[in-house]
């Protein structure tokens, strides 16, 4: 007993140890210095990481707050998580459908409070079961939960209505902040327009439109954390601004990412004072066809479209200059359940012949009485990736004799236009948070069931699979009924048209450590084991 | 006069109303909304719970009704119409109410009073725009009048490229390359590229970081601004120097120094400082693509924010501040000009 | 258009009597030449522009929007005279056609808002009263409201598929339209102001009112004394504003409200390539910019010299 009980204790302090420390053994964190980041927006709209769905705002306030369970720091592209104020990840009882987490003991919020859990009940019952009027955008993500508990001060459990692999990602949302309930019990809107959390910086200042600042919590619960002395993020929504601010040394790292070219010319003028990570992103491009327009109704022309898109011949020289890279299906090509070269070949667009495709093509064309199909792309006026999107289909469609022009509308037009049913086909894209294969599916669904599908279709059996899929827990048939999903949705039915997954390239400051880029720029945002060799 | 001052100043008002008016319902006809923007931005799914709950905040959840594909509908005066013109009016009558009691509301996308979000935008706005002004004058007024007084020859010829030039040059353009030249001039030299710091500081906190930011858009933009100055300082120092009073004053042997500061300058600055004033007005607004080149946290920016979230209550006080700008500017251009010119007083 | 005369007042305002009418459009031509030889360079450069987009189908080495993956980002070459842009597109085929889009935003603004000043200025300034006090009312306020605003509701609220063509060249989609729409509603008020007080000086001459004691209708009198004595601001009006419509054009395309792609346009052009490519493919950012420069250079030179030549014949005192 008493060997278990060592041995078990040693396993802990090294996890926590491996945790708390860089990777890098070879290089000390140097405890200084103020880390000075761009944020690619013009401000958060507010404060609260519950309401929001932008970046800015993570970018923002993430290095104040803590999580119950994230992406490991250490390596942000794993699948598996690991507990940020919880001490270890639980295995599921009750045939999985019960999680229960032990809280840290001696953590403290901001101001000096204890953190219980009783706030994290308080701040995760306001994601999942908001009040009325509350705006909770990722409520859809918790289908699953049926209740969550604290019974007492340091453990909370989470019940759901059935076993499935998409809880735990979801739940790593790294928008979901806890909160202290003292503040939400006072004013369930306060922490728009207030910070006050448990992470490792506190709230220095804010300038509006201009810059947000923290500065070092000395009472952080991660021993030896954060090593920077502060922060400071400067709004910049002009690209330009941001990349002239680094390559001057004005700041030193942008966290969302750049086009190729960026990267080229800060490479050509800083040289090894430069330092590049890439990673592919959690998002997508898609084309919606509007299945209620004629001639998208037909099948063979929907097919036809798909087929006539040189996926595997643009990628590569699109690369170059758009925020797009990697061929893939419906799940992200980064996650082990994703489809193989060869598998993907299989689905219709992706086959390796392109002259064969395009010739098919036009068959099918010919065959649905639509050979000189003409009509209108809508498209959303925004340069990466949407307006390189934009011209490569036009052009590719061009390549099998259908005449495409587009309708290029601002943000919120577009949205209306997609929701009054008032477009041909557009091109949207698809990001999540965080890699949820089994969840991120949820995108493709009639609008019966997913509210930001825009096809206008109906799909029975599309939907019973993606049921199954959320409550299968064998990795291999997760695999199977997700390449069978594939299938129905980009062949079969081509329900969208998946044009390219993004890249994600962070070229930063060569003194920058610490930091390790991820496939969503929502993760590893808190900035607690980032430090400056400087 | 007077009478015709004071009837001036009432024309504001009806200017100000019939703005709010066509603001309010620009706005309201382009499709889409806010709680889109905010929710759907990024490309995630959103909940229609979220999306409602935030029409429930915002009131947006009573639609507007007029959108362009029931306006055909009014001609037919159906009773569908009535109910959403009829809410549309009174709340533009109700906006017009809380505009009269100095409450701008809140803006919608930070949830700030508009108030707070315009004022610690402008200033910086403002000092662009005259610093640009205090630029065109000091270029503009001496080689348009040196050109005027060497008129045909090159050094007309090259004054006259030059402010030609500058009209026809895109400003944000401009703006980029200059931005680049620093960069790479300043690389060059002494191997550090240099940029101007990007967060703001007032004129009086530190004046030399303040004039690095604001020095090369205030160059950028007063050089069109002096180019349009410059050709209306030739072309209004040609008339007056083709007058007979002038041609007196040369018989009568005074030096052409004083002959062209005392006499000809003051007579001709008349049109030049109604364009100058006119300018001005447009300058403020206009101030939208060169902020948007260099980052300056002003109210041009602040506009192309607004009207991209589709802030409603920002974007109407934005341009409410703008038309008032212009109008009374214009205002102060006519007063001028009737002051000067008793026959359009008397009409 | 000499059936009033002049009055003692000396408002010689309607014809010149000294004015020797030339023996045809040539030798005014010719004149012109010689006597403004800077208006001559501007008239040239604007021919110039003009004809490469009219013939640019011709012209043009390459198809404007074709994607090339094989050439993208190249210098100029002797396959590509001014290079490429970063999706493989000839940069000098996308300028030719580029001047097509922009004469036919210049021009269709100009004289859409040029005209409908004109109409609204010389009305406002002949009839007076409660209806010039409306009129200018309404005027300043389309005249101070932001162009962005009005940009963004057209371009989001404009009718999709709405097409043109001109002399059987079809001008692309519904964007260009939306765009000139948008230019012209700020231009209207510009022109009726200018027109407006030339108008004016016009109105308060006696012999208008005895012109209408005669019982001459109000469109006579309008059509023979206000509009010749408007003519000739009115058309400097118009040149200038076919250079600030391209101007609005690019501004617009830089804000994403303009021309949308893959439409060939020099402030699209400008859009794409400005700031991404500037210091690493130059030539995508300078060749539209100067081709803007140029034409609306050309184009002030010969209002320029335009106003040289009107100037005298109007200007007797």
């Amino acid at each position: 007993m008493q060997r278990t009980l060592g041995w078990r204790a040693a396993c802990a302090a090294m996890l926590a140890l491996a945790l708390t420390l860089p990777a890098a053994a070879d290089e000390t964190p140097k405890r200084a210095g103020i880390l000075t980041y761009m944020i690619p927006a013009d401000s958060a709209p507010s404060f609260d990481g519950h309401r929001e769905e932008t970046y800015a705002t993570i970018h923002s306030v993430a290095p104040f707050y803590s999580v119950l369970i994230r992406a490991n720091p250490m390596d942000p592209s794993s699948p598996d998580m690991v507990c940020d104020l919880c001490t270890e990840m639980p295995q599921p009882t009750e045939n999985g459908t019960v999680y229960t987490f032990k809280i840290r003991q001696g953590v403290k919020f901001h101001d000096g409070t204890a953190l219980t859990s009783a706030d994290i009940l308080a701040s995760w019952n306001k994601i999942i079961f908001p009040p009325d009027g509350i705006v909770s955008p990722r409520q859809g993500n918790f289908q699953m939960v049926d209740k969550i508990e604290a019974p007492d001060p340091y453990t909370i459990v989470f019940r759901l209505k059935f076993a499935t692999d998409a809880f735990i990602p979801a739940l790593a949302d790294p928008y979901a902040f806890i909160y202290s309930k003292a503040k939400l019990d006072q004013d369930i809107h306060w922490y728009e327009k207030n910070i006050m959390g448990s992470g490792p910086f506190r709230f220095k200042n804010f300038e509006t439109g201009q810059s947000i600042e923290g500065e070092r919590n000395p009472d952080y619960y991660h021993p030896g954390l954060p090593y920077l002395d502060g922060f400071k993020g400067i709004y910049a929504d002009k690209q330009v601004t941001r990349v002239e601010a680094i390559r001057s040394d004005r700041a030193a790292i942008e966290f969302r990412g750049f086009p190729p070219t960026v990267r080229d010319e800060l490479k050509q003028a800083l040289g090894d004072k430069l330092a590049v990570q890439t990673s592919d992103w959690n998002c997508g491009g898609i084309i919606t066809p509007n299945h209620k327009k004629k001639p998208f109704d037909d099948v063979r022309v929907r097919r036809a479209l798909t087929l006539a898109i040189d996926r595997w011949g643009s990628a590569p020289e699109l690369s170059k200059i758009a925020i797009v890279h990697t061929v893939g299906g419906v799940t992200f090509p980064g996650s082990p359940l994703a489809a193989t070269k060869e598998e993907l070949q299989q689905l219709a667009g992706y086959w390796p012949d392109i002259e064969k495709s395009r010739a098919e093509a036009r068959r099918l064309l010919k065959e649905a009485g639509q050979e000189n199909l003409t009509f209108e792309l809508l498209n959303r006026s925004t340069d990466q990736p949407y307006k390189y999107y934009g011209i490569w289909v036009v052009d590719q469609w061009a390549k099998i004799g259908v005449h495409v022009t587009q309708r290029v509308l601002p943000t919120g037009p577009w949205f209306q236009a997609m929701r009054d049913e008032n477009f041909d086909m557009t091109v949207e894209g698809n990001c999540q948070n965080i890699v949820n294969p089994l969840a991120d599916i949820g995108k493709y669904l009639p609008h019966t069931v997913s509210p930001s599908n825009y096809g206008n279709f109906e799909d029975e059996a599309e939907i019973k699979l993606d049921d199954q899929i959320l409550r299968e827990l064998d990795k291999k048939k997760q695999h199977d009924l997700l390449r069978k999903f594939e299938k129905l949705v980009l062949d079969d039915q081509v329900h969208a048209i998946y044009l390219l997954w993004w890249q994600r390239i962070v070229p930063y400051r060569a003194y920058v450590k610490g930091w390790k880029i991820g496939p969503s720029h929502y993760v590893n945002q808190d900035l607690g084991t980032v430090w400056l060799d400087q | 006069m007077h009478r015709y001052i004071v009837s001036r100043f009432l024309l504001v008002i009806p200017t100000l109303i019939g703005a709010a008016l066509l603001v309010y319902t620009l706005m309201r006809l382009i499709p889409g909304d806010i709680c889109m923007i905010r929710l759907g931005g990024g490309g995630n799914s959103f909940s229609e719970q979220a999306l409602a709950a935030c029409h429930a905040e915002l009131g947006l959840d009573s639609p507007f009704g007029l959108t362009l594909k029931n306006m055909p509908h009014l001609w037919l005066l159906q009773p569908e119409t009535y109910w959403p013109v009829l809410r549309a009016i009174l709340g533009f009558l109700e906006y017009l109410w809380r505009l009269a009691r100095g409450d701008f509301g809140m803006s919608m996308w930070s949830g700030k009073p508009v108030i707070q979000e315009i004022a610690t935008r402008f200033p910086v706005s403002l000092e662009v725009a005259v610093m640009a002004t205090l630029i065109a004058i000091s270029i503009a007024i001496p080689l348009g009048t040196i050109s005027a007084l060497k008129q045909n020859t090159w050094i007309d010829m090259l004054v006259r490229t030059i402010s030609i030039a500058g009209i026809a040059t895109p400003s944000f353009w401009l703006g980029i390359m200059s931005i680049l030249l620093v960069l790479d001039v300043t690389q060059a030299i002494s191997g550090h590229p240099w940029m101007p710091s990007i967060d703001y500081v007032p004129l009086w906190k530190d004046p030399i970081r303040n004039l690095s930011i604001v020095m090369l858009p205030a160059i950028t933009v007063g050089y069109r601004y002096a180019a349009v100055s410059m050709r209306m300082t030739r072309s209004a120092m040609l008339e007056v120097l083709r007058e007979d009073y002038i041609r007196t004053a040369r018989a009568k042997g005074l030096l052409e120094k004083i002959i062209i500061n005392r006499h000809a300058l003051k007579n001709a600055l008349l049109p030049v400082v109604t364009v100058i004033g006119i300018e001005f007005a447009f300058l403020i607004g206009g101030l939208v693509v060169t902020e948007q080149v260099f980052n300056l946290n002003g109210i041009g920016r602040l506009m192309v924010l607004s009207v991209q979230n589709q802030d409603y209550t920002l974007t109407q006080a934005l341009v409410l501040l703008v038309v008032t700008i212009a109008v009374l500017t214009n205002l102060a251009v006519d007063l001028f000009y009737a002051w000067l010119d008793p026959r359009i007083r008397l009409s | 258009m000499t059936d009033i005369a002049p009055t003692p007042t000396g408002a010689t305002l309607l014809v010149d009597d000294d004015y020797v009418a030339p023996r045809g459009i040539w030798s005014a031509t010719i004149r012109f030449l010689r006597r403004q030889p800077v208006g001559t360079v501007g008239i040239v450069i604007v021919a110039v522009f003009g004809l490469c987009g009219l013939f640019a189908d011709v012209i043009a080495p390459y198809n404007p929007t074709a994607n090339d993956f094989s050439a993208m980002t190249e210098a100029p070459s002797w396959a590509h005279w001014l290079g490429t842009d970063q999706l493989g597109r000839d940069i000098l085929s996308r300028i030719l056609f580029g001047a097509r889009t922009a004469y036919i935003v210049g021009v269709t603004s100009a004289v859409v808002g040029g005209f409908s000043g004109l109409v609204l200025g010389v009305g406002s300034a002949y009839f007076g009263g409660r209806t010039d006090l409306v009129l200018q009312r309404i005027l300043d306020i389309v005249m101070s409201f932001p162009l962005i605003i009005m940009a963004l509701a057209v371009v989001s609220v404009f009718p999709n598929g709405f097409k043109m063509s001109i002399f059987g060249i079809a001008i692309s989609t519904g964007s260009v339209s939306a765009v000139i729409f948008a230019i012209t509603i700020p231009l209207i008020p510009r022109c009726a102001r200018v027109v407006r007080s030339s108008a004016l000086a016009v109105r308060e001459v006696p012999y208008v009112d005895a012109a209408r004691a005669l019982g001459y209708g109000h469109m006579r009198i309008i059509l023979a004394h206000m509009v010749p004595n408007v003519v000739a601001p009115f058309l400097i009006m118009l040149t200038s504003f076919v250079g600030q419509a391209i101007l609005a054009e690019a501004a617009l395309s830089y804000l994403g409200l303009g021309v949308q792609e893959p439409v060939a346009a020099w402030g699209l052009m400008l859009q794409g390539g400005a700031e991404e490519y500037a210091s690493t493919a130059p030539w995508i950012a300078v060749f539209p910019g100067l081709a803007i420069m140029l034409t609306v250079f050309g184009i002030n030179l010969f209002g320029d010299a335009l106003r040289d030549v009107l100037d005298p014949k109007m200007r007797e005192r």
